[in-house]
């Protein structure tokens, strides 16, 4: 059994709710309008060209092309870690070090599960590989971004007391241990969240779509559970090395605190 | 002998200093606010980004990492700060060897015991005092260290730094807002102008 196909009309008709929520937004001086619609029309375009993109791709299932979408979507996802820093590092090295710990974390364990064990024949086949990094990539990036901040906002108000500790000998790791142990958990609270709360509180998206798919519930929840672990050790494993990372470049070579090596953004 | 040797040091614009400090001795330093007093121990202390040279006695900074340089000549910055809940978590020594430090300022030794939370501004500047010198260094480098003290603790605070500075034999940078204090501790004196240039102050007198 497949899926029932939805028309244009159904769409509109869920697009009308939208309308709505925007009038109310406006007579009650939210301003949420403009970002609203802004949003709306973005989730549309961008939904119907990677539909338009993954219908070509699972016609021909070559690995240049999978690497070269997943390329684009770390791409992105570094980007999105970026913009989401009050404080961030300067220039192309804040990107390099958000999509560095994405890479090693999300592709190593996208492989071992495509490779290990899904075990597809080819492994890359990209009806499993591009919704798993996808997934995998999302929330890694949930996490990486969430502890950077955390980071970076604890250590600029903070500064005064790492600088009494650096005085007092310690080095610039040991002297911010706490507060990367802090922002290493504020990263990962989210997914163990949602770990507990899975099937209890919501259905996770991914089981619904399998299920709306005409899968069988148990599988669907199998499937379920393994993405679930996947992003778990994803995120937990980029969370840290994007604190590692974020440690040693915020100190340099004299254990100094740096923080002119960040920029705040408007 | 470990004498401080301060030499073409330049930061932010600063500089160059160049001065020496002899081991067992006294140098005040005053200036306008804004003058880069505190910038100039940070930069000693290489907590700041720097050029020039400084050694003490043989060693240059850079033969030891940055945490042992600062553990040996040691600064201690105008206000303390505490990251654990006790006092005595601050500390890494057995109590014995910080006892008398602790009376010479007034306190028992059950002060360990007690919560960061409830100390006073004055008890936690003193308190940053013992924390310092539990590492036992070779140079101090005091930023207004009885700033926030009354007239019986900066007495007891004036000997207890003196007196390490003489008996240990090391080079003691003094910086302070207070003239008459620093004619009562120091054997030279320093002074920082508004533009950031050091002159000797000529006709000091000698404490002690």
């Amino acid at each position: 059994m497949g899926v029932k196909p939805l028309s244009p009309l159904d769409l509109s008709i869920a697009a009308c709710l939208l309308i709505v929520l925007g009038l109310f937004s406006h007579r009650l001086k939210l301003g949420l309008e403009k970002q609203l619609a802004v949003s709306a029309l973005r989730t549309t375009v961008q939904l119907l060209l990677i539909g338009q993109v993954l219908r070509i791709l699972f016609a021909n299932a070559s690995l240049l092309f999978v690497v070269a979408i997943s390329m684009v979507m770390l791409a992105v996802a570094g980007r999105e870690v970026m913009a989401r820093q009050h404080r961030r590092l300067r220039g192309s090295q804040g990107w390099l070090l958000g999509t560095g710990s994405m890479f090693i974390s999300s592709f190593s364990v996208a492989f071992i599960a495509l490779a290990v064990i899904i075990a597809n024949d080819p492994w890359y086949t990209p009806q499993y590989a591009i919704p798993l990094l996808g997934m995998l990539l999302g929330n890694t990036m949930n996490g990486i971004s969430l502890s950077m901040d955390r980071m970076t906002e604890t250590l600029w108000q903070q500064r005064q007391l790492v600088e009494q500790r650096l005085l007092l000998g310690e080095t610039g790791s040991e002297a911010t241990a706490e507060i990367r142990r802090q922002a290493m958990r504020s990263g990962m609270i989210p997914i163990i969240n949602s770990m507990a709360a899975a099937g209890l509180v919501s259905l996770p998206g991914m089981m619904t779509g399998q299920i709306l798919g005409g899968s069988s519930p148990m599988d669907a929840v199998k499937y379920q559970i393994l993405v679930m672990f996947l992003i778990a050790a994803g995120t937990g494993f980029g969370v840290m090395s994007a604190m590692w990372l974020l440690t040693r470049k915020l100190f340099d070579n004299r254990d100094r605190l740096r923080l002119d090596q960040l920029e705040s953004s408007s | 002998m470990n004498d401080l040797q301060i030499s073409g040091l330049f930061f932010q614009n600063r500089g160059p200093y160049t001065f020496r400090i002899v081991p067992g001795q006294v140098v005040g330093l005053q200036g306008a606010s804004g003058a880069g007093k505190t910038l100039l121990l940070r930069a000693i202390a290489d907590l700041d980004p720097n050029q020039g040279q400084v050694r003490l006695g043989d060693m240059a900074r850079e033969q030891v990492p940055a945490p042992i340089w600062r553990k040996t000549v040691a600064m201690l910055p105008a206000e303390s700060f505490w990251w654990f809940d006790a006092v005595g978590d601050h500390f890494q020594v057995p109590v014995q060897a910080i006892e008398a430090t602790l009376q010479q300022l007034g306190f028992e030794s059950d002060v360990l015991n007690w919560e960061v939370s409830r100390l006073s501004t004055g008890e936690k500047q003193r308190l940053a005092i013992v924390r310092l010198l539990q590492n036992k260094p070779r140079a101090l480098l005091l930023d207004e260290p009885t700033a926030s003290l009354d007239a019986e603790n900066i007495e007891r605070t004036e000997t207890l730094l003196v007196d390490y500075c003489r008996q240990q034999q090391v080079p003691l940078l003094w910086v302070s807002h207070d003239s008459r204090q620093l004619e009562r501790v120091a054997d030279d004196q320093y002074y920082i102008e508004g533009d950031g240039t050091l002159q000797e102050v000529r006709g000091g007198q000698h404490g002690r």
